[in-house]
């Protein structure tokens, strides 16, 4: 497996995780392309959230490599991670909310900018107003972008949490379940603006979701996980063919 | 309404200026004290209000500038040498006792830091040779500045403000820099702060050590003001008192120090006709300030705003309502 795609963004080769007796994640393998955007599905407990976690440097795992690009990434900090080009969203809201929209997606990416001295006596939006006023036009947020973040709606406040973890422009997003939470007249909306994003930005997202209408339609790929292991990875066509899945998972 | 308050600031600065010369020396001693207390607190602010971490120990290091004032000039040396020396001094033992203490956070943290004021008061007490223990350190001189001896109460006082007003503008610059956002993003959510790149250890760190530098600078200022110093005004209760002041005046509000402090020196001389119950009926103020007003008193203009925009919402809704009616009732025929 070594090796087999070189042009790989993101590769994670025999990821394991344990929590005691029980097994969480037992020996996960894949890869996602540069421009894609892989899902992950699999029923509770199937190990997806710890997979996730392991990928972000929230957790450490107990063996496996993580590679980005081709550079080992396992156990380094969230920080470190975000340094080198990985976004996130998390499962719950989190959004700073007692600061402006705009301030919201500013601080997103200031750290990227200069260094730590230079920050203290840059200007305050360290010229990312242009870059936060094209995401907040994108995500059509623009009426709302001098309020606190944590007086909007709550589908407001998770299109400001999505567009944060774009500002820096990342080369890996990571989505913890986009979908939870959001009006399902929404759901449709919210997977037009990520294939968007995708489009215009590049980049590659990884998305944890249930929504399985939302996964098929949004996903280029899609690797199905059951009791800590992979049991497909394929197109949302051959997931949906897939008697193996099918029987374990959409069957019913 | 940003007319209303930049007029409110400029009336604020001119009854600065003016009101000290129509008190006599206690109440201008009153007015540069409260001062003091209004730029230690300020530094508290940043450390409690914009960077979220709960410290205990800001009379230590209030004391820290006091006391390196005081010993400098006591072995002859001028102010302005003490001054930078007392606020380095605080910064750096800021950044000391902060890189581990920071690793906690929350009550842990408060614990942390209440044990380190304890630590230092015990030493200004009991390292006689050093800090004159219990006796303190006696003469202490004010500052020359361009010729001028501030001797007098209201040279020290003008001196102070114009310090004061350094140390604010400083402050304000800080906080719309982009390490102020950073402050506020992780007060307001580290976990997340961290996974956009955000240092939280550096961050914190740093505001802890320059809140800490504030305190310095009013310890100097404290020093050469009261003119003899001992151990009593740099206690846990103090350091207790100067976050008090924070969360009265509103955590995170940039004038909260101003009013905070006020209420903390300016209150209980004025309730002094009360005597022996000053403490109690300060203390019930406390006590329903807290009940009513959680965030502080600059929170009223704000709790103000959110029923206004409350009320507009349920008369919006009653209006909707109202209009929606007719079409029911004609539904109904």
């Amino acid at each position: 497996m070594s090796g087999a795609h070189q042009d790989a963004l993101l590769q994670v080769q025999d990821l394991r995780k344990s929590y005691g007796a029980i097994k969480a994640v037992g020996g996960v393998s894949f890869e996602v392309r540069p421009g894609e955007i892989f899902g992950v599905i699999g029923p509770n407990g199937s190990g997806k959230t710890t997979m996730f976690n392991s990928v972000l440097g929230q957790i450490r795992p107990d063996a496996g490599r993580i590679l980005l690009k081709g550079r080992e990434i396992t156990g380094l900090s969230p920080r470190a991670l975000n340094q080198r080009g990985v976004g996130r969203t998390f499962q719950t809201l989190q959004v700073f909310g007692k600061m402006s929209v705009r301030d919201n997606l500013i601080v997103a990416a200031q750290e990227h900018r200069g260094s730590m001295f230079s920050r203290m006596f840059a200007p305050g939006e360290s010229n990312l107003g242009a870059k936060a006023d094209a995401l907040i036009d994108q995500f059509r947020i623009r009426h709302v972008a001098h309020k606190r973040a944590g007086e909007l709606s709550y589908g407001q406040q998770k299109l400001v949490d999505i567009a944060m973890a774009f500002m820096s422009e990342p080369d890996l997003v990571l989505l913890d379940e986009p979908c939870a939470g959001v009006n399902p007249s929404l759901v449709g909306g919210l997977s037009t603006l990520l294939k968007e994003l995708n489009r215009s930005r590049g980049g590659s997202f990884v998305v944890i979701e249930h929504n399985m209408d939302f996964v098929m339609d949004l996903c280029h790929r899609v690797m199905v996980m059951v009791e800590g292991e992979v049991m497909a990875i394929g197109t949302p066509d051959e997931i949906r063919a897939n008697k193996q899945v099918l029987d374990a998972y959409l069957g019913n | 309404m940003k007319h209303l308050s930049k007029l409110g600031a400029v009336a604020f600065l001119v009854l600065l200026l003016v009101a000290p010369t129509m008190l006599k020396s206690y109440g201008v001693y009153l007015f540069t004290y409260w001062l003091i207390y209004v730029i230690a607190t300020m530094g508290l602010n940043l450390t409690v209000g914009y960077a979220g971490q709960k410290s205990l120990g800001h009379a230590a290091f209030f004391g820290i500038g006091a006391y390196t004032v005081a010993i400098l000039m006591q072995h002859g040396f001028s102010f302005w040498l003490g001054l930078p020396a007392a606020v380095l001094l605080c910064f750096g033992v800021g950044l000391a006792l902060g890189f581990p203490a920071l690793r906690v956070q929350a009550i842990y943290l408060a614990f942390a830091t209440l044990g380190f004021t304890t630590a230092v008061w015990l030493f200004i007490r009991n390292e006689e040779w050093l800090t004159g223990g219990t006796f303190g350190i006696n003469n202490i001189g004010r500052p020359t500045l361009f010729g001028q001896a501030l001797d007098g109460a209201l040279p020290y006082y003008y001196f102070v403000l114009a310090v004061a007003i350094v140390m604010a503008a400083l402050l304000w610059g800080l906080l719309r820099s982009p390490w102020g956002k950073a402050f506020q993003a992780l007060r307001d959510n580290p976990i997340r702060a961290e996974s956009l790149g955000v240092h939280i250890q550096a961050y914190t760190l740093l505001a802890f050590a320059i809140g800490a530098a504030y305190a310095g600078v009013a310890g100097a200022l404290f020093a050469s003001l009261v003119q003899f110093i001992e151990p009593a005004p740099f206690t846990v209760a103090a350091s207790i008192m100067m976050y008090l002041m924070v969360v009265v005046g509103g955590p995170g509000y940039f004038f909260g120090p101003v009013v905070g402090s006020a209420v903390g020196v300016l209150l209980p001389e004025w309730l002094r006709f009360a005597q022996a119950w000053y403490m109690f009926v300060f203390g019930a103020a406390i006590v329903v300030l807290m009940l009513w007003l959680p965030d502080g008193l600059l929170s009223i203009p704000e709790r103000l705003r959110a029923k206004r925009l409350a009320r507009e919402a349920s008369a919006a809704r009653a209006a909707a309502a109202a209009a929606l009616t007719p079409n029911i009732t004609q539904g109904a025929q």
